[in-house]
């Protein structure tokens, strides 16, 4: 290996160019977001366009930098970079400024950073170092809790910011977790209780009439074809006596939890948050509310066609009836203005650069890298499939900007030193022993 | 380590569906479902409705009876109306208290906070030139623009009739309205809604979403500009029409006048009146109830909803039938002593002498003589039914009865009896000429519109044809005599000659009969008076004239209510009708002073100020 030739040479240009093409196709649509007759200069920093290209400026610059740092540098400080995120989460509970009822924010004399963008490279460096440790074993307990302490402190001090969207995001290490040997059966168990909490929102709202003028609640009915499904898997494996206690036992989970997801709903949830997840379900229609947003973004996103209105040539965006749309609802400017064609080239970008990302993984000699790696397409996974979910009506409203695209300085900084973190030890892949 | 790269599998799998899904969401979203650009169109699109100015009314000389003046609606937007605005100053402005403010206040932000409502509509030019002033230092308000009708004559109103706000009902029947458009209520801003009311126009606006405007869209391309209505010219001359209720002040009753050639309506009198600006604007509804309640009903048009019987003036018809169907020429004469007698029925006339020709019997309007010709028209044929039969025919076709077909709404047929009216009234072949012979001196069950009376003069006048009566001269200066197939000649089917006779003895009535206070110098006045009998009080008084004899202008009918004898009010209003029609100038000052200060509403005032 040319051990003379600098790293940025070595680059994986692929994503880099992935990089570029999503920043500037980012900033071309926050333009269009805020466009408007009277500031049209690009660089006007009063205008957030203008800022937005001083982020980028800035986040080629770091993305430099990065390249240009040791590769063991990561790998070696992981805990303190962690440690002093960990830290700064916590100061901003107490000293941050509070926007839109979130006190995530430091405020520097007009600049305004936020901790919990940086703090999941900090955490994924935390974690992949953690995992990558040698003789490491994810089946024990020790090991999973430490894993899980890792990824829940910083969740949990953004939930105490009152951030939940960004809280969520580190859910999405357990994909992670995952592939590091976390048996699948877990992940599979989520699913399920998810789709059973689901299925008793649905249906405990309604009233089925039985044979013999029998009325049953749509819960109670749940809990009968539970039953009877059990039975049934208990009748086709009556040969191992030992099922009957796992079938009891889920019989039981099961019940628990239908019974439980009135008080989840009304209690643990925020109001906001479960009118959010009914409007979702459609089991509440609320279109000048909690509807709203989605409404007026599905308009936006439908209204545009198959080949779009043209560029700057959206009204639903320009005239401001989509919410947050230089932010969390970018994608609504997207589809207004470039239609089907251009929605889904975006989402053909992403799937790209998620791709790339995990097949870049599977050349790292390092353990390192490789679990950096996936958490890297972990998090830009999440990021991109509830952003854009949200925005077209299939997933829950959790305010997180789309990679690259959404508005914002600290968050294309933090997805910046993500990304090009991971370039970086792809760089010097063969350097490692 | 295999097992891994299963699992990056897995991850590549999950990551590939759900960018499917997305991408089948979208195309079902952006290409299929057309919904969602429908609701960006509601969202962003503004249609801005540009109304267009009402068509023009002018009377027949030109005059300008009906235009347009600016009103103002002041609007609302609630979201934009600044928390610490001084109400007190703005109350005082609009001469408004608090709790009316703060009620339409509420009333509008329950609309809607970011949509424009009417907060104080119809402003007038005065006060708005006020207001405009001061408007700026309240954020939030702002004038739309609309128009509202004014009668610079004040004459007329029955005729003109009135705009008001449309009604639920009426959306809800024709789709072109919109809550809010003004529509013509009555009178021929009713009749001829559609030509007067023009095509609205459309300016569709972008708005943001706080309802400000963002310019046109597509810079107007779908924009459809206002076509402003139709101008009405009149058949009405203004001047006789307002002489008419100048003299008909403090009393009750109608004037028709008629051009006898053409049909077109000169005058029409309807007492007691109202000014027509009193329907416009704000003051329309305080203003609508207060007519509506008084006991004199001014906002009645008698000239087409009141019935009266035509009394003796309908001898002239009776001569007529009576000369055509030969039962008598005009030479024939009949005895009358102090009436008419047959067995123990009497019907009683005034002293005159006797016995009386055709000509004298119209002069001097005998009872007996007429009694006589109606029976013998009656008694000609084998039966009563049959006889009257061909009467009630001959009646018919004057245009008594039947509906004139005017241009103008709520008008009453009239009413003749039919054959069968008396086959059930009495019993079916038990009733003979006698038992209605009350129809012989225009008593009885008839009831005429003062407009069916002119028209019937008219017919006279014209020796036997009619044309329709009607009150629009020209639409956007298209005649509609021509136009219009609804104005149609209608002959009567006598002889020219018999018309003679009687327009003859009509002559002779104003010359030196009952109708002598009709009388104009160097003008050929032909009429007939009559005394309607009023089982309510005292007798109305009627006449129908026509002039000049040898080439009719004029026909006119009057009725004044409770005026008792025909040669008491009606005649010398009819002959000051015509006098002012065709001279412009009145010779008898004197009996325009006794006309104008009669006062049969009030007699005591009338009295009090001869003293």
């Amino acid at each position: 290996m040319r051990k003379n030739s600098s790293a940025i040479e070595r680059m994986d240009w692929m994503l880099v160019a992935l990089f570029f093409v999503l920043i500037i196709a980012g900033w071309l649509n926050i333009y269009a977001a805020v466009y408007n007759e009277e500031f049209t200069n690009i660089f006007d920093t009063s205008q957030r366009y203008g800022k937005q290209l001083l982020w980028m400026g800035t986040a080629v610059v770091i993305a430099t930098v990065v390249m240009l740092i040791d590769e063991r540098f990561f790998s070696t400080f992981g805990y303190l970079i962690y440690g002093i995120i960990v830290f700064l989460l916590l100061l901003v509970i107490f000293i941050g400024a509070e926007t839109k009822g979130a006190t995530s924010w430091f405020s520097l004399g007009g600049f305004k950073i936020q901790p919990s963008e940086f703090s999941k490279f900090a955490t994924n460096l935390a974690l992949a170092k953690y995992l990558s440790t040698l003789n490491i074993n994810i089946k024990k307990f020790k090991t999973k809790l430490l894993a899980f302490a890792i990824i829940g402190v910083p969740a949990m001090l953004i939930l105490l910011q009152n951030d939940t969207g960004s809280a969520l995001v580190y859910a999405s290490f357990i994909l992670v977790l995952y592939r590091e040997g976390l048996s699948g059966n877990i992940l599979l168990i989520g699913v399920l209780v998810a789709i059973l909490f689901v299925l008793t929102l649905i249906l405990q709202a309604e009233v089925y009439k039985m044979p013999f003028d029998l009325f049953l609640n749509g819960a109670t009915l749940l809990v009968l074809c539970i039953t009877v499904l059990l039975t049934l898997v208990f009748y086709v494996q009556r040969k191992q006596k030992r099922i009957i206690w796992l079938l009891l036992t889920i019989w039981i989970a099961c019940i628990g939890l239908i019974k439980s997801v009135d008080y989840v709903f009304s209690d643990v949830l925020e109001p906001h948050q479960s009118k959010r997840i009914n409007v979702l379900l459609g089991l509440e229609s609320d279109p000048r509310g909690a509807g709203y947003n989605v409404n007026q973004s599905l308009i936006a996103i439908g209204s545009g066609g198959i080949t779009g209105k043209g560029y700057l040539k959206g009204t639903q965006t320009k005239y401001d009836f989509v919410p947050e749309q230089s932010t969390d609802f970018i994608f609504c400017t997207i589809g207004e203005e470039w239609g089907f064609l251009g929605s889904t080239m975006v989402i053909i970008l992403f799937l790209a650069l998620l791709l790339r990302i995990l097949f870049v993984c599977t050349r790292q000699r390092s353990t390192f890298a490789q679990i950096y790696g996936y958490g890297l397409a972990a998090i830009l996974f999440f990021h991109f499939a509830i952003n854009i979910g949200m925005t077209i009506g299939l997933a829950p409203v959790i305010g997180i900007p789309l990679p690259f695209f959404s508005y914002g300085g600290s968050s294309l900084w933090g997805f910046t030193l993500l990304l090009f973190i991971f370039i970086k030890m792809d760089a010097d892949r063969l350097e490692v022993l | 380590m295999n097992q891994r790269l299963q699992k990056t599998w897995v991850l590549a799998g999950i990551f590939v569906c759900i960018g499917i899904v997305y991408i089948i969401r979208l195309f079902n979203v952006q290409v299929l479902d057309n919904r969602y650009k429908m609701d960006a169109d509601n969202n962003v699109l503004r249609k801005v409705i540009k109304y267009p100015a009402r068509g023009l009314i002018y009377d027949r000389e030109g005059k300008l009876l009906v235009y347009n003046e600016a009103a103002y609606d002041l609007m609302v937007i609630p979201r934009q109306v600044e928390e610490n605005m001084d109400t007190l100053e703005f109350c005082a402005l609009l001469e408004m208290d608090k709790a009316t403010f703060m009620e339409k206040m509420s009333k509008a932000k329950k609309y809607s906070n970011y949509k424009a409502s009417k907060f104080e509509k119809e402003i007038s030019t005065i006060s708005y030139a006020k207001i405009q002033e001061q408007l700026f230092k309240y954020p939030g308000f702002f004038v739309q623009r609309r128009t509202l009708r004014t009668y610079p004559e004040r004459s007329a109103p029955h005729i003109l009739g009135y705009v008001g706000e449309v009604s639920p009902s009426v959306i809800e029947e024709n789709s072109y309205y919109k809550s809010g458009d003004h529509i013509g209520i009555s009178g021929i801003e009713k009749t001829y809604e559609e030509v007067l009311r023009g095509k609205r126009g459309i300016e569709i606006q972008m708005v943001d979403v706080f309802n400000r405007t963002k310019g046109k869209f597509k810079d107007g391309l779908f924009d459809t500009a206002a076509v402003a209505g139709s101008d009405l010219q009149l058949t009405i001359d203004n001047d006789l029409q307002r002489y008419g209720e100048y003299l008909m002040q403090n009393k009750k009753g109608s004037i028709v006048a008629i051009e006898p050639s053409t049909g077109e309506v000169l005058a029409m009198i309807s007492m007691p009146t109202y000014d027509p600006n009193l329907l416009v604007g704000r003051a329309r509804s305080v203003n609508y109830k207060q007519l509506s309640l008084d006991s004199l009903n001014p906002l009645f048009n008698r000239a087409l909803m009141a019935k009266y019987p035509p009394g003796s003036t309908f001898k002239s018809i009776n001569a007529l039938i009576g000369l055509q169907e030969e039962v008598l020429t005009p030479h024939t004469k009949y005895s009358c002593n102090m009436g008419y007698r047959s067995g123990r029925f009497h019907m009683g006339c005034h002293s005159h002498q006797s016995p009386v020709d055709l000509e004298f019997s119209i002069q001097t309007s005998c009872n007996a003589y007429y009694s006589n010709v109606f029976r013998n028209i009656i008694d000609k044929y084998p039966t009563a039914e049959e006889g009257y039969e061909v009467w009630h025919e001959y009646v018919k076709s004057f245009g008594l009865g039947v509906k004139t077909g005017i241009d103008l709404p709520n008008e009453l047929q009239g009413f003749v009896p039919e054959p069968t009216y008396y086959d059930r009234y009495y019993r079916k072949g038990s009733w003979g000429s006698l038992t209605i012979v009350s129809l012989a001196i225009g008593q009885g069950e008839l009831g005429f519109t003062p407009l069916q009376m002119a028209n019937m003069t008219a017919t006279i006048a014209n020796r036997g044809y009619h044309i329709s009566p009607h009150i629009v001269k020209s639409v956007s200066n298209q005649p509609r005599s021509i136009i219009d197939p609804s104005i149609q000649r209608k002959e009567v089917n006598i002889a020219p000659e018999h018309f003679e006779h009687v327009i003859e003895a009509m002559y002779k009535v104003v010359e030196e009969g009952t109708g002598r206070s009709a009388r104009i110098d160097s003008i050929k006045v032909c009429g007939k008076t009559g005394t309607v009998q009023n089982p309510h009080g005292d007798d109305h008084s009627t006449f129908i004239a026509f002039a000049p004899k040898d080439d009719p202008k004029i026909a006119i009918s009057v009725y004044v209510e409770n005026g008792y004898w025909g040669s008491r009010w009606a005649a010398p209003i009819a002959g000051l009708m015509v006098e002012k029609y065709l001279r412009d100038t009145i010779g008898r000052p004197e009996i325009e002073e006794r006309m104008v200060k009669g006062n049969l509403i009030h007699p005591q005032i009338a009295s009090n100020e001869e003293e």
